[in-house]
C-alpha cells in the first residue's frame, strides 16, 4: 500500500465522510468540502510529469489475492497519467460548478457527491491499475456510481429509464470484457497488462486471440459509446448537467477509449483490431454528428456530439494500429493517428466539459434546453456566450483554438490510410476521409446551431418560464477556465506536446519506442497548403452554405422513418425479450402437478435409459437366482389383481381397499422371505394409512366425488409402462453385477457378541446404525407437530383475518 | 408327509384367498368387500401359521397376532365407517 494507492482509495474514504459533513455542517454546501481532494489529488498527479515525460514509469503493488496471481498494481505511465490528470482536473471544475449548480436546500447533496466521488475513484482506478481484474472491478464500479449519478433525481421516470438502459449496455459490455480478459489471461498466464504486452506477438497467433479481440471491443465500445450501442448516451442526459459534463463527455466514456489505447500494443498487429477499431469509429463519428443535426434538446446535440467526437478518436486509434506495420520511428507517417487521438481526447474534454456547463447554465436561468423556444440570449448572458463560442468553435474544428489542430490532425491520419496498401485499405480505404469529411460537415452545423439558436435569433420571453439573465460568478469559474484552456492549448499546442501528449502516445505504441528515444510530436497550425487544409476549407464553407439552409433540408430527416432507429431497436428486443421469456415461462410452469410430473418421468426415463443404452449398462445375469416357489407365484398374482383394482377401480372407496390387500400382501411377502419385523410393522403402518385414507375419502367434496373410472391418456400409459420398464431393467441389471461380497455376514457373527442383542434387525436399527434410527424418529416428531400445526393453526379462516390464537 | 399335507393346506388356503380376492375387486357392495377382506385377513392368520411351521421358527406367531388384533380394529372401522359416515366422532373440535 503505498501513497499512490492511498491516492486511488482516496475518493471512496471521502465518500464515507461526505454523509457525516452533509449532517453535520449543514450550513456550508457539501460540494467545498469535496472539492479539496480532486485538487489534493490533482496537484499530486502533476507531481508525475517529470517522471513520465522521459517515458519513465512508476509501479507500486500489493497483493489483493496472490494465491490467484491479483495484485493491485498501480501503474503510471504516460497514458494512465494523462487520464487521472483528466479525472482530478475536470473532476476539480465539475465539483466547483456543481456546488453552485446543485441548490443546498433542495437537493440531496450527500448522494450526489457520494456516489460523484465513488465514480473518480473507480476511474482513477481503472486508469491506473495494471492489473486487469482490479480494471474489471473498477470498470464495473464505473458503470454502477454512473447508474446511481443518471438516476439522481430517481423520481422521473425518463431518469429511471436512462439509469436502466446505461447500466444494461455497459454492464453488458463490462462481462463481455471480463470475457476478453479471462480468454486473455488464460493465453497469457498472467493477468498484468504489461507482461501480455511483453508477449504480444505469441498471443497473436492464439486460437482464442479472436476471441478476446471481440469481447474486449464489445466492452469498450458499449463503455464508449460507438455504433450501435451509443443509444444510453443520449438517455443518460437526464443526468444532473455536472454529472452529464463530468461523465459523459470527460471521463466515463473515455474509458472504452483508454481500453483500446491501452491494449493496442497487444492487439493492434491483427488486421481484425484495425478494420473494427478504425470503421467503427469512423461510422460512429459520422452517424452521431449526423444524429445530433436533427436535436432540439441543447444536452441531445452535446450527447450525439460526444458520440461523434469519440468515435472520432476511436478511429484515430484504429489507423494508429497502421504504425505498427512500419517499423522505421523516423518516417512514420501514421503515428501520427496516435498523437491526434491522444491531443483530440485533451481537447474534446475540455471544450466538451465547457460546453455541457453552459447547458448547465442556459437550463438554470432560463428553465429550458429546447432550442425552439430559447434564442437572443446574447445580450442577457454575454460571458455564457462567449465561452460557447469559444468551446463550439472549437467543436468545429474552427482556428485558432484546439479543435482546430486536432482535426487537421485527424484528416491528415484519416488521408494518409488511403496510402496504405495493406489490409485492402486500396479498395475500402477511400471511405474513411469521405466519413470523416462529410462528419465534419455535420459537426461544423450542430456547432454553429448550438451556438446561433440559443444566442442569436429572436428573444422569445412568453416561451420562457423565468426572466434570463447572466449566471452567478461561481457558476461560470468552471467554464471560463475551460475555455481559456481551448485557447490556449490552440495557440500553444506544444505546451502540451512533450509533456502530456508524447509520452501518452508512446504508451500506445510501445515497440515502436525505443528506450531513451522520444516520440515527434509537434503541433504546428500552418504546414502548408495541404489536402488537410483544403479539406477544412471545404468543411468551412459547405457547412456554411448548409446552416444558412437549414431550414429547407432539414425536412429530410422526417424522410427517414421515425420508427426505425436503434432505441426502438432496444425497446422492442427488450419488450419481446421480457414478453418472450414470460410466454415460455407461462408455457411450460402452467401450475399442474401432473405436468411437472410428466416432466421429471419423461427426464427420468430420457437420462436413464439413454445411460443404459450408451454405456451398455444392461446385463442380465441368471446365475445368482434363487428358485421361485408356488407361493410367491400365487402372491404375485394377487398384488397384480390388488394394482389392476386399484387402477380400474370405479369408486375411489374400492381402490382404498384394494391398496389395502395390496399392503397386506407385501407384508406375506415379507413373512415368506422371512422378515418377522418387516412384516409386523407392514401389517401396522397399512392399517394405519388404510384407514387415513378413508378419513381423506370421507371429506371430499361432495362436488368431486364422481364415482368413475380414472381417465384413460395414452401419453400417461407410455410413461408409466417407461418408467415401470427402466425401473425393472435396472432392478435387473444391478441384481446381474454384484461387485463384492454383502457386509451381512459381520453383522451376523457380531449382534450377539458385540451389541448382546439375538434380534439382528433390531440391533441394527438401535446399535450398529442407531443414527439413521435417531433422524427417523424426527421425521416422525417433524410429521406429527406438522399434522397437529395443520389442523390447528387455521389463520386466515374467518373473512381473511389472521388468527394466530 | 407332514409336510406335504402343510403345503397342500397352504395352496387350498390361498385358492380361497383368490376367492375372497374376486369378491374384493368385484363387491358389488362395499360391504360384501370388507367381509372379504376380513376374510382375507384371517386366511393371512392361517397362511401364517402354516409357512412358520413350515419355516420351523417362531418368530411369525407375534405376526398372527398383531394380524388377528388388527382384521378386528379394521373391520370395526369400516363398519362404522358404513353405519356414521365417519370412524372417530370428535364433536369437541366443532
Amino acid at each position: 500500500m503505498s501513497l499512490l494507492h492511498l491516492a486511488i482509495f482516496s475518493p471512496f474514504l471521502m465518500a464515507i465522510l461526505v454523509p457525516f459533513f452533509y449532517k453535520g455542517l449543514r450550513s456550508i454546501h457539501t460540494g467545498w468540502f469535496v472539492l479539496i481532494l480532486p485538487i489534493l489529488l490533482f496537484t499530486y498527479f502533476i507531481g508525475f510529469l517529470p517522471v513520465t515525460r522521459n517515458n519513465g514509469t512508476v509501479e507500486k503493488s500489493f497483493d489483493w489475492i496472490p494465491s490467484l496471481g491479483i495484485r493491485f498494481t498501480a501503474y503510471v505511465d504516460g497514458l494512465g497519467l494523462l487520464f487521472a490528470l483528466l479525472i482530478t482536473g475536470i473532476g476539480s471544475l465539475v465539483v466547483l460548478y456543481s456546488i453552485f449548480y446543485l441548490s443546498k436546500e433542495k437537493e440531496r447533496l450527500h448522494n450526489f457527491y457520494v456516489y460523484l466521488l465513488l465514480f473518480m475513484g473507480a476511474m482513477l482506478g481503472v486508469v491506473l491499475s495494471d492489473n486487469l481484474i482490479t480494471l474489471y472491478m473498477f470498470w464495473e464500479l464505473t458503470s454502477i456510481s454512473s447508474f446511481l449519478l443518471i438516476a439522481y433525481w430517481y423520481d422521473r421516470e425518463r431518469s429511471r429509464y436512462g439509469a436502466l438502459k446505461s447500466m444494461l449496455l455497459t454492464v453488458f459490455g463490462g462481462l463481455s470484457m471480463l470475457g476478453g480478459i479471462l480468454l486473455l489471461s488464460i493465453m497469457g498466464d498472467t493477468f498484468s497488462i504489461r507482461e501480455l504486452i511483453s508477449q504480444a506477438s505469441e498471443l497473436n497467433g492464439h486460437p482464442l486471440f479472436l476471441f478476446a479481440l471481440i469481447l474486449i471491443l464489445l466492452g469498450a465500445f458499449t463503455k464508449s459509446a460507438q455504433f450501435p450501442f451509443y443509444i444510453w448516451l443520449p438517455d443518460a442526459m437526464e443526468a444532473p448537467t455536472p454529472v452529464s459534463a463530468y461523465l459523459h463527455s470527460a471521463t466515463m466514456v473515455k474509458a472504452g477509449i483508454y481500453l483500446v489505447a491501452r491494449l493496442s500494443p497487444i492487439f493492434a498487429f491483427s488486421s481484425y483490431w484495425f478494420w473494427i477499431v478504425g470503421a467503427v469509429g469512423i461510422f460512429t463519428m459520422f452517424w452521431g454528428s449526423f444524429n445530433a443535426v436533427k436535436q432540439t434538446d441543447l444536452k441531445g446535440i452535446l450527447a450525439f456530439s460526444t458520440v461523434s467526437q469519440l468515435g472520432l478518436i476511436m478511429s484515430l486509434l484504429g489507423a494508429g494500429a497502421a504504425a505498427l506495420h512500419f517499423d522505421a520511428l523516423n518516417d512514420n507517417i501514421y503515428i501520427a493517428a496516435v498523437i491526434a487521438a491522444v491531443f483530440h481526447l485533451i481537447n474534446h474534454a475540455t471544450f466538451k466539459g465547457s460546453l455541457f456547463m453552459v447547458v448547465g447554465i442556459v437550463d438554470h436561468e432560463t428553465g429550458t434546453r429546447d432550442i425552439r423556444k430559447l434564442g437572443g440570449l446574447l445580450s442577457f448572458m454575454p460571458i455564457t456566450f462567449s465561452i460557447a463560442v469559444i468551446g463550439a468553435f472549437s467543436m468545429a474544428g474552427l482556428p485558432p483554438f484546439n479543435g482546430f489542430l486536432s482535426k487537421e490532425m485527424f484528416f491528415t491520419g484519416m488521408i494518409q490510410l488511403v496510402d496504405l496498401n495493406i489490409f485492402n485499405l486500396q479498395t475500402w480505404g477511400m471511405l474513411f476521409p469521405i466519413l470523416a469529411w462529410i462528419g465534419s460537415i455535420f459537426t461544423f452545423i450542430y456547432s454553429m446551431m448550438f451556438v446561433f439558436k440559443t444566442f442569436s435569433g429572436k428573444y422569445q420571453p412568453e416561451k420562457l418560464d423565468k426572466k434570463p439573465h447572466e449566471a452567478p460568478v461561481g457558476m461560470l469559474i468552471s467554464p471560463i477556465i475551460l475555455a481559456v484552456l481551448v485557447v490556449l492549448f490552440g495557440l500553444f499546442p506544444n505546451l502540451l506536446s512533450y509533456s502530456l501528449i508524447q509520452p501518452a502516445a508512446a504508451a500506445i505504441v510501445p515497440s515502436l519506442v525505443e528506450p531513451g528515444e522520444l516520440l515527434s510530436v509537434h503541433i504546428v497550425h500552418w504546414h502548408g497548403v495541404t489536402t488537410e487544409l483544403l479539406m477544412t476549407i471545404g468543411v468551412i464553407a459547405v457547412g456554411i452554405l448548409m446552416y444558412l439552409t437549414l431550414s429547407k433540408w432539414i425536412k429530410l430527416y422526417t424522410l427517414f422513418p421515425g420508427k426505425v432507429t436503434l432505441n426502438t431497436l432496444y425497446d422492442t428486443s427488450l419488450y419481446a425479450a421480457e414478453r418472450g421469456s414470460y410466454t415460455f415461462t407461462k408455457a411450460y410452469m402452467n401450475g399442474f402437478i401432473r405436468t411437472y410430473l410428466v416432466y421429471i418421468f419423461v427426464f427420468f426415463i430420457g437420462i436413464l435409459g439413454f445411460t443404459m443404452w450408451t454405456e451398455g449398462a444392461l446385463k442380465i445375469d441368471k446365475s445368482n437366482l434363487a428358485p421361485i416357489g408356488v407361493y410367491e407365484i400365487v402372491l404375485v398374482i394377487i398384488i397384480l389383481a390388488g394394482i389392476f383394482t386399484i387402477l380400474f377401480a370405479k369408486s375411489r372407496l374400492t381402490s382404498i381397499i384394494a391398496l389395502g390387500a395390496v399392503g397386506y400382501t407385501v407384508s406375506l411377502f415379507f413373512v415368506i422371505f422371512r422378515a418377522p419385523d418387516l412384516a409386523l410393522t407392514q401389517l401396522v403402518i397399512e392399517t394405519v394409512s388404510v384407514a387415513l385414507f378413508l378419513l381423506c375419502f370421507y371429506h371430499l367434496p361432495k362436488l368431486n366425488r364422481h364415482e368413475e373410472r380414472m381417465g384413460f391418456k395414452l401419453g400417461n400409459l407410455i410413461i408409466s409402462l417407461g418408467v415401470g420398464t427402466v425401473i425393472a431393467l435396472m432392478a435387473i441389471s444391478s441384481h446381474s453385477n454384484k461387485m463384492f461380497e454383502s457386509i451381512a455376514s459381520y453383522y451376523v457373527a457380531n449382534t450377539y457378541k458385540e451389541a448382546a442383542g439375538k434380534n439382528m434387525v433390531n440391533v441394527i436399527l438401535v446399535d450398529f446404525r442407531g443414527f439413521d434410527t435417531l433422524f427417523e424418529i424426527s421425521v416422525l416428531a417433524i410429521a406429527g407437530l406438522g399434522i397437529f400445526g395443520l389442523i390447528k393453526l387455521r389463520l386466515a379462516k374467518k373473512g381473511g383475518e389472521a388468527d394466530e390464537n | 408327509m407332514l409336510v406335504m399335507v402343510m403345503k397342500l393346506s397352504l395352496i387350498l388356503i390361498t385358492l380361497a384367498m383368490l376367492g375372497f380376492i374376486y369378491r374384493l375387486v368385484k363387491g358389488p357392495t362395499v360391504p360384501d368387500r370388507i367381509v372379504a377382506l376380513d376374510a382375507i385377513g384371517i386366511n393371512l392368520v392361517a397362511m401364517i401359521a402354516i409357512l412358520s411351521m413350515l419355516f420351523k421358527t417362531y418368530a411369525f406367531l407375534d405376526v398372527i397376532l398383531l394380524l388377528g388384533i388388527l382384521s378386528f380394529i379394521g373391520t370395526t372401522a369400516f363398519s362404522k365407517f358404513l353405519e356414521k359416515g365417519e370412524i372417530i366422532e370428535n364433536d369437541r373440535n366443532h
